[in-house]
């Protein structure tokens, strides 16, 4: 319980440093872009949607930054994110709706896929430390420290551009009739294989290095040692005994990569063109389109400490000492 | 008991990083040679010596480069790989190679400003919340918890971005603002485990000041974190900086390897005119390899057990090769008997569903 209250304190904790540094971003800003945009289109914008830009960007200066800190805050309470300049001023919140699912499907399923091969493959490169396995060792180092973005880059110009195995871009066919049937659902698959398997050969790497290393460890353990002289298969002591105490480190590491990851993936989405979160932030980067920029950092780190939290969730249920009284 | 003693004693029983007394009354010169034991192994040397090379062509990119980055050949645009052009050349004619050396500057500088400043943060909020105690602590862990949960590059491409024209220092400062949290918190956890060590608190008792407590007796064995934080950051750093620059938020006269990739990507060099875009990828990986190199030997000289690891397990199965079943385990204090293959799964009694309780958390 003690260690469920701790993390939601820091959930909170970390949610309301996101939402302040999001309000004081506009405000340490140079120049005034904001007010410049509105001026120009003085008559096109609505009353409201200027008195919430206002608010959003501290545009309002007769007013104490108190006084303008909670009126920011009761806005976002009421999921009012501003308006979007490069997307015709339509609400922040419904273009980033739009772009969402895209980026959690595509890099939530990569990413869990990657962690759980890279893991398995990692505990197994340590069981077996010494032997031809560890050859695994420095390609895995290798290809962790290959951008995501020129991963991307060299698997297209391969399997799409000179193989045309998968197509190159964008989530799904121009044509394509948007809906849950058998051939839109194919088609996404075939169009999300490629940026999938970028996520997953750029990241990889990293998780069996970090579970190879924690197997390593826990191996001298004496438990192990017992478990062996017990005469228990090597699949059990394995998976039963040292990989299940050297997981909880690699849920750990796990859990604060994401902010890592999300960022490498992020611009990932702008190589293979994929209509998610991290284009819509690259795009509206070009447009400077401030207010949807700072939608976007708020909402992709709101995303972050959500999978933050399933990740506690995981290492809660591995782990039976978190869940007792006092510790 | 010297540095190079324990690092050459194969026992894995040493939890975390050696810790020990600062040795005093020894000749300094030995002392300092010493504080670089931990990359005297295969796999530092290795990145070191790689890294060590990029800081050569960076140094001299003036006399290496065959020409100016900018240079236009209008005779020979797009073309392959040539004795004229090692690298081919661009859309506009310049020489792949040269870009490529003269780029390497922007991303060392980068790189290495990011992390020594993202170390200093590290090394100051790090140890300070590991040696105070009470609320001043727990804030000081709470900032750098929150700072490693938020999502740097959206975060820096955001910051960047409201700049027209960002300086050096200004992206490097940002990376590593964004970059220093890993090692604060590692920090933290090994300074407050040294807190209570004897040789701290006899330091304590005899009444030396703070500072000296600090900076003779802890950061001596914190040494070995340092280094590996600052390599983890300049890592970061890198892939983020060229990260940027390929998005275009750098402006482009800021030329590093990133700087090539974006102009490969808006010329339409993919995929046909692979000697644009693949060296300067491969040369970040290299880099980024080499550095990680560095820290596995780090890693290694921190925790024996990765490094007798390899060779244990090489010799327990020759021994059972050659004398039956019977290996005695050189590491653990316990000698097992192995079963080898095991004949029995054996009942599932009630000891098997005892979960050992396992390693020390990392929290």
């Amino acid at each position: 319980m003690r260690f469920l209250l701790n993390r939601a304190g820091f959930y909170l904790l970390t949610a309301w440093a996101a939402i302040t540094i999001n309000f004081f971003l506009p405000r340490m800003m140079k120049g005034d872009p904001v007010s410049a945009y509105l001026l120009k289109n003085q008559g096109r914008v609505s009353p409201e949607a200027i008195d919430s830009l206002k608010v959003l960007f501290g545009l309002d200066e007769s007013r104490p930054l108190w006084l303008q800190y909670v009126d920011y805050l009761r806005l976002l309470v009421q999921g009012d994110l501003g308006r979007s300049f490069s997307k015709g001023l339509a609400p922040v919140a419904d273009v980033i709706a739009t772009a969402l699912p895209w980026t959690v499907g595509l890099v939530g399923i990569a990413t869990v896929l990657s962690f759980v091969l890279g893991t398995i493959t990692g505990a197994v490169i340590g069981w077996r430390r010494g032997s031809r396995a560890d050859y695994v060792v420095p390609f895995a180092t290798f290809f962790s420290t290959v951008p995501y973005f020129w991963m991307g880059l060299i698997i297209i110009a391969v399997f799409a551009s000179t193989l045309g195995w998968f197509p190159a871009s964008h989530a799904y066919d121009k044509g394509a009739d948007p809906g849950l049937t058998f051939q839109f659902i194919g088609d996404v698959i075939r169009h999300g294989t490629l940026p999938a398997i970028t996520i997953i050969i750029s990241s990889l790497g990293g998780w069996i290095l970090g579970m190879r290393n924690m197997m390593i460890t826990v191996l001298d353990e004496d438990y192990v040692t017992v478990a062996q002289a017990k005469g228990l298969s090597s699949r059990r002591v394995l998976f039963d005994y040292a990989a299940r105490n050297a997981v909880l480190p690699q849920l750990s590491s796990f859990a604060l990569a994401l902010g890592f990851i999300v960022g490498g993936t992020l611009v990932m989405e702008l190589v293979f063109s994929y209509p998610g979160v991290g284009k819509l932030l690259l795009d509206a980067t070009t447009a400077k389109d401030y207010p949807l920029m700072q939608g976007l950092f708020l909402v992709i780190t709101l995303a972050v400490l959500v999978a933050n939290i399933l990740a506690d969730l995981a290492y809660a249920a591995l782990d039976p000492r978190t869940r007792q009284m006092g510790v | 008991m010297t540095d190079s003693t324990v690092a050459a004693t194969p026992a894995p029983a040493v939890p975390g990083a050696p810790g020990r007394p600062a040795a005093t009354g020894r000749n300094p010169v030995r002392r300092f040679l010493d504080s670089f034991a931990m990359f005297r192994n295969g796999k530092s040397i290795t990145g070191l010596g790689i890294l060590g090379f990029f800081v050569l062509v960076a140094v001299f990119s003036d006399v290496l480069a065959p020409y100016g980055p900018l240079d236009k050949d209008f005779d020979a645009l797009r073309r392959p790989p040539s004795w004229a052009h090692l690298l081919g050349t661009t859309h506009m004619g310049e020489d792949v190679l040269s870009q490529l050396i003269y780029g390497t500057r922007g991303v060392l500088i980068v790189g290495f400003a990011a992390g020594v400043i993202a170390t200093v943060v590290a090394v100051v909020v790090g140890v300070t919340s590991g040696y105070i105690s009470g609320v001043g602590s727990e804030v000081l862990s709470a900032l750098t918890n929150v700072f490693l949960v938020l999502p740097a590059l959206p975060l820096v491409i955001i910051v960047a971005s409201q700049y027209d024209d960002p300086s050096l220092w200004l992206i490097s400062a940002v990376l590593a603002i964004t970059g220093w949290a890993w090692g604060g918190r590692v920090l933290r956890a090994q300074t407050m485990s040294l807190r209570n060590r004897d040789f701290v608190r006899a330091a304590r008792a005899y009444g030396e000041p703070i500072w000296r407590i600090i900076a003779v007796e802890m950061l001596p064995n914190l040494t070995a974190i340092i280094a590996s934080s600052f390599v983890g950051t300049v890592t970061a750093a890198i892939l983020g900086l060229t990260t940027l620059a390929f998005i275009g938020v750098i402006p482009i006269s800021n030329l590093n390897w990133g700087t090539i990739l974006f102009w490969a990507q808006q010329n339409g060099a993919f995929p046909d005119f692979w000697w644009w875009y693949v060296p300067a990828g491969l040369c970040i990986a290299v880099l980024g390899t080499a550095l990680s190199l560095v820290n596995f030997g780090i890693d290694e000289y921190v925790n024996p057990r990765l490094r007798s690891a390899g060779d244990l397990a090489r010799a327990r199965r020759r021994a059972r090769r050659t004398s039956g079943i019977r290996v005695a385990r050189g590491s653990a204090s316990a000698t097992a008997v192995r079963r080898d293959p095991p004949t029995s799964t054996g009942p599932a009694n009630a000891t098997d569903d005892g979960h050992p309780t396992g390693p020390e958390e990392i929290r």
